[in-house]
Parts: structure tokens; C-alpha cells; sequence
């Protein structure tokens, strides 16, 4: 018997006992995986990304609403406002940025291959800001606060950890 | 009194290739767990792509004519530094094998980086965040028996755009992206899919395909001259140019035929590039008239810096994005068992197991036919009808 599942598979036997032979039956059963996590589990906030002035990597600073009870309005605007701030700074087309496009268009873009993007740089940074707020403001608050580099830039989340409810 | 009683089996420690059955331990539930080995992203990528070196390169999964271009380009270059570089260096200049040397440097490094570099492939949404988007579009009041299709429209520079929410992605695609079908991945930026490349073309490789195919009518054209030009000398030097060709007839009409086609259709396509560099489009946007008037008053490209040099520099010159799909990356130990059981053997047991609590809350399906929640923590018991009991 071939099971294909993509959800957790909770497999169980069961043998009937009491007769002269016993008949293994398999029973599977399927839980999604949102099931399990939406009631006991920790819940995730997304913030999603901005797009009024172009394509550029931009978060909306708007509160949301499930936050209200953990966290300062104001503390999440600063902390949005400087990843926004943190991301113009490496898609920013400047001088330098020129530079380092000209200079490898002319070696045929082989210098990628051994240095460091200046996009890559400001991402490590932000990186190393997304740890220091963790660790200061949000894990006191029971909140983590998780790198949108981890989603494709698409979300800032928030994850509520919420203790599971054991029995 | 039939007893049966139920016991869960732990799938990771179910030997997959093995058809023995597994031996199954009394008393507490089966916590023994074989070391798995960590895989990697690039191991469970859900689109039709192949990587190669550990995920380094990453190739569409339809390759398209990607070896014919490169044997063309080979066997042209090839044919060409073979015999007329050494007449046109003894004839006119040194500098000749070397232009052409750079010529065809730039282009085979160029090709290669448009085919194995991620083209800006945005990683499908997590359960969670489709979860989260689904709650709101239905509280937006969507009641109807089939779902509209799924728009949200958002104001860039004062031009309306609208996002298509991508049913294999599970997200809204953010805006100049859009699904590539061959490869099956939604593309930030995406240009089209070119066969010749075998990949698709999108915001982090349009550049080395800018510089492939500029560099590649450059090549094209110089080989076309410089064959002319040979072709020229010998016939001034000899008897004239039917005597010059019939000294190897097959190769000169091989080099002047593709290198003549080549030219016009490179050049071409080089030209039409430019075009949409400077006005900061992508083929696809053209090629749909996205912002090219009939939608009606007023509509233009937002994208646009409103100069040419800006625009071209902000296309070919930006600072290069990151890739998003980390293939490289390790998945997390709970996903990496999970993904890889998408297909397993389940063991046919043939002796009788020991009973053992079921530690989850569980509706029982197929044989049993009823549909109850057994406590957590009880043993269950089936009468016979086959009736659960609790």
C-alpha cells in the first residue's frame, strides 16, 4: 500500500485479538497542517509589502489589529520604518552602486562570483538589526519577529507565542 | 470478545526500503527516531526545475535548444579561429584573433550565467500566509458559489495595477511578476521564457542576457566580416571569388549562412532590448501593451524614471538582488521528515501487537465507519460490532 500525503500522516494499527488469526488492519489518517497549528499552537501576523511607489521592497507601516494587546503602536512603525529604510538603502541606485555595475558588466558579471553585493551586505545587516530587536523588544513580549528575507520579501511576520495547551 | 486495540506507528522509524515489517515496542509510544540526514531546499523545490553542483546552477527543466546554441557558437568560433584568423593575421593585423577572442569570452560566460543563474523565482507562500490571505479576501464578503478571480489593486505613482492572486503560488503576485507555466514558478520581473537560454528571463538575470545578445551580434557581426573579408583577399590574391570559395566551399557557406541570418535576428533582438531598457519595460508588459495606451487616457509606464539613462542604468546597473529561494539552505529537521514522507510503504504487520495508548485526538476513518474523538490518553476499544467504544 503506497500512501501519498502531504500533510501529516498519523498511521495506526490495530490487530484483532481473540480469534485464531489475527487480521492487521492499517488505518491512515491525515491532518492538516493549518488544523494543527491554528488552535493550540503559535499564530503568525503578516505585514505585507508596500506598493505604492514602485517594486521597490517596501512594508506597509500600518498597525495590525492582533498586535494591539502586545505591542506599542509607535515601536512598530520605528521598527517597520528602519527595515524600509535598510532596504532603500540596498536597491539604492547611486554612484557606488554604478560602479560596481559597470565594473561588472566590463569583467562579463565573473566578479559576482567572488565578492560581495552590496545588496548582500545591507541584508546581513539587516539581518543582525532583526536579532537586536528580538532579542530586546520582542522576545520580552512574548513576539518573534521574523527576517522577510525567509519569505521571499513578501511578509514581515510576527510570531505570537502562544504556549501549546497540553492535556 | 474481539479486543482490538490501537497503536500509532512512528513513520520515521519505518525502514522505507525494506518490505520487512517493522518491530513495533510495548509500553510507551515509539520515540526512537533514525538520524536523517539534513537535506537541502533545493532537494524539495515544488517547480520544474533541475539544479546541478549541490543546487549551485539551476536550469529550467525543459533545456529547450540550449546545447544547440552553444554548439553553434562553438563550432562558428571554432571554425573561425581555425582558419581565417591565421590568413587575416599574416594579411591585415594580430588584433583581429583578439577582439574576437574577448567577443567570444563575453558571450559564452554571459550565455552560461542567463542559464544557470534563478532568474528572481519567488518562493511559493507557506501554509501560513495562505492561510492568512485566504481569511482576507473572504472577509472581504466573497459569497458567491465559484470565487471570482482574485484581484487586489494597488496604486503605484498614481497609476492603478492590478495584482493576480497566483493559484499554484498562493499568493498575490507582486507586480511585474508573473508564472512562467514551463517552469512552473512565478518570476519577479519576469521578461519571457527563452528556449534558446533554456530558462526563463527575470529581474536578476536580464542583464547577463542584455549583455549576451549585444555581445553576441557584435561576435556575429565580426565573423561576418572578417569571413568576408577573407573571402575578399583570397579572391583579389587568386583566379577570383567562385576559385576563392571551391578551395572549401562547405565551411564558407556554413559561416556566411548563419553568421548572415544571425546578425539580422540578433541585432534585431539586441535593438528591440534596448529599446525596452530605456523605457524600462519588460517584453511581457510589451508584448500585452500593458502600459502602452489602450487601456485607455492617461496610462503610462509607473515604473519608469522618465530618462533614458536612469532607466537603462536601473536595469542593467542596479545593485544585484539577492536570490530568494535559498537552495542551498538546509531544511528545518520537522519538514525535512514530513516532505520526504510524501510516498511511503506502510509495512503489513503479521503479529499481534502490544497494546498501546493513542496520544492524539482522532477521527477514525475507512473500516470503521463512525466517526468519534477518543479521549487522549485511554485505550480504545472496539466491540464487535466494530463499533468504537470509549
Amino acid at each position: 500500500m503506497v500512501v501519498k500525503n502531504y500533510d501529516i500522516c498519523c498511521v495506526y494499527s490495530c490487530c484483532c485479538s481473540g480469534s485464531d488469526t489475527s487480521f492487521p488492519l492499517i488505518f491512515v489518517q491525515t491532518h492538516s497542517l493549518q488544523d494543527l497549528h491554528q488552535p493550540t499552537a503559535s499564530s503568525k501576523v503578516f505585514v505585507q509589502r508596500d506598493y505604492s511607489s514602485g517594486t521597490h521592497c517596501r512594508f506597509l507601516t500600518k498597525f495590525p489589529s492582533e498586535l494591539d494587546s502586545r505591542l506599542d503602536k509607535q515601536q512598530f512603525e520605528e521598527t517597520v520604518q528602519t527595515l524600509n529604510n535598510l532596504y532603500a538603502e540596498a536597491e539604492k541606485l547611486g554612484g557606488k552602486s554604478y560602479l560596481e555595475g559597470c565594473l561588472a558588466c566590463l569583467t562579463a558579471y565573473t566578479i559576482f562570483l567572488c565578492m560581495e553585493t552590496h545588496y548582500e551586505k545591507v541584508l546581513k545587516k539587516i539581518a543582525k538589526y532583526i536579532k537586536d530587536q528580538n532579542e530586546k523588544i520582542y522576545a520580552p513580549r512574548g513576539l518573534l519577529l521574523t527576517d522577510p528575507i525567509e519569505r521571499g520579501l513578501r511578509v514581515v511576520s510576527f510570531e505570537t507565542n502562544i504556549k501549546p495547551h497540553l492535556k | 470478545m474481539k479486543n482490538c486495540e490501537y497503536q500509532q506507528i512512528d513513520l520515521l522509524a519505518l525502514p522505507t526500503a525494506t518490505p520487512t515489517p517493522a518491530p513495533l515496542h510495548g509500553g510507551d509510544t515509539v520515540q526512537r527516531r533514525e538520524p536523517r540526514k539534513a537535506r537541502r531546499k533545493w532537494e524539495v523545490f515544488p517547480g520544474k526545475n533541475r539544479f546541478y553542483c549541490g543546487g549551485r546552477i539551476i536550469v529550467a527543466r525543459q533545456s529547450g535548444v540550449l546545447p544547440l546554441t552553444l554548439g553553434l557558437i562553438l563550432i562558428t568560433s571554432g571554425l573561425f579561429f581555425t582558419f581565417d584568423c591565421p590568413f587575416l593575421v599574416k594579411h591585415l593585423t594580430c588584433c583581429i584573433p583578439v577582439i574576437g577572442g574577448v567577443l567570444f569570452v563575453f558571450v559564452i560566460i554571459t550565455l552560461l550565467q542567463t542559464s544557470f543563474t534563478d532568474p528572481g523565482i519567488l518562493p511559493r507562500a507557506t501554509q501560513d500566509e495562505a492561510a492568512d490571505i485566504e481569511k482576507q479576501i473572504d472577509s472581504n464578503g466573497s459569497t458567491s458559489y465559484r470565487p471570482p478571480p482574485r484581484t487586489k489593486e494597488v496604486l503605484i505613482n498614481q497609476q492603478v495595477v492590478k495584482l493576480k492572486y497566483c493559484f499554484t503560488c498562493k499568493m498575490f503576485r507582486p507586480p511585474r511578476t508573473s508564472h512562467c507555466s514551463l517552469c512552473d514558478n512565478c518570476v519577479e520581473r519576469f521578461d519571457h521564457h527563452c528556449p534558446w537560454v533554456g530558462n526563463c528571463v527575470g529581474k536578476r538575470n536580464y542583464r547577463f542576457f542584455y549583455t549576451f545578445i549585444v555581445s553576441l551580434s557584435f561576435l556575429t557581426a565580426f565573423i561576418f566580416g572578417c569571413v568576408t573579408t577573407h573571402l575578399a583577399l583570397r579572391a583579389q590574391g587568386g583566379k577570383g571569388l567562385v576559385f576563392a570559395l571551391q578551395e572549401s566551399p562547405g565551411r564558407y557557406l556554413f559561416l556566411l549562412v548563419i553568421c548572415f541570418f544571425s546578425v539580422w535576428s540578433i541585432l534585431g533582438l539586441s535593438g528591440f532590448h534596448t529599446y525596452l531598457v530605456a523605457s524600462n519595460l519588460t517584453t511581457n508588459e510589451d508584448i500585452k501593451g500593458s502600459w502602452s495606451g489602450k487601456g485607455g487616457e492617461g496610462v503610462t509606464n509607473p515604473y519608469s524614471h522618465r530618462n533614458i539613462i536612469i532607466n537603462c542604468c536601473s536595469v542593467l546597473c542596479a545593485p544585484m538582488p539577492p536570490s530568494l529561494i535559498d537552495r542551498r539552505g538546509f531544511l528545518p529537521e520537522d519538514e525535512s521528515a514530513q516532505t520526504g514522507c510524501a510516498e511511503i510503504e506502510l509495512p503489513t504487520l503479521a503479529t499481534k501487537s502490544e497494546m498501546n495508548v493513542v496520544g492524539r485526538s482522532s477521527c477514525l476513518h475507512g473500516l470503521l465507519g463512525t466517526r468519534k474523538q477518543p479521549k487522549i490518553q485511554r485505550q480504545n476499544k472496539v466491540d464487535n460490532n466494530g463499533n468504537f467504544e470509549e
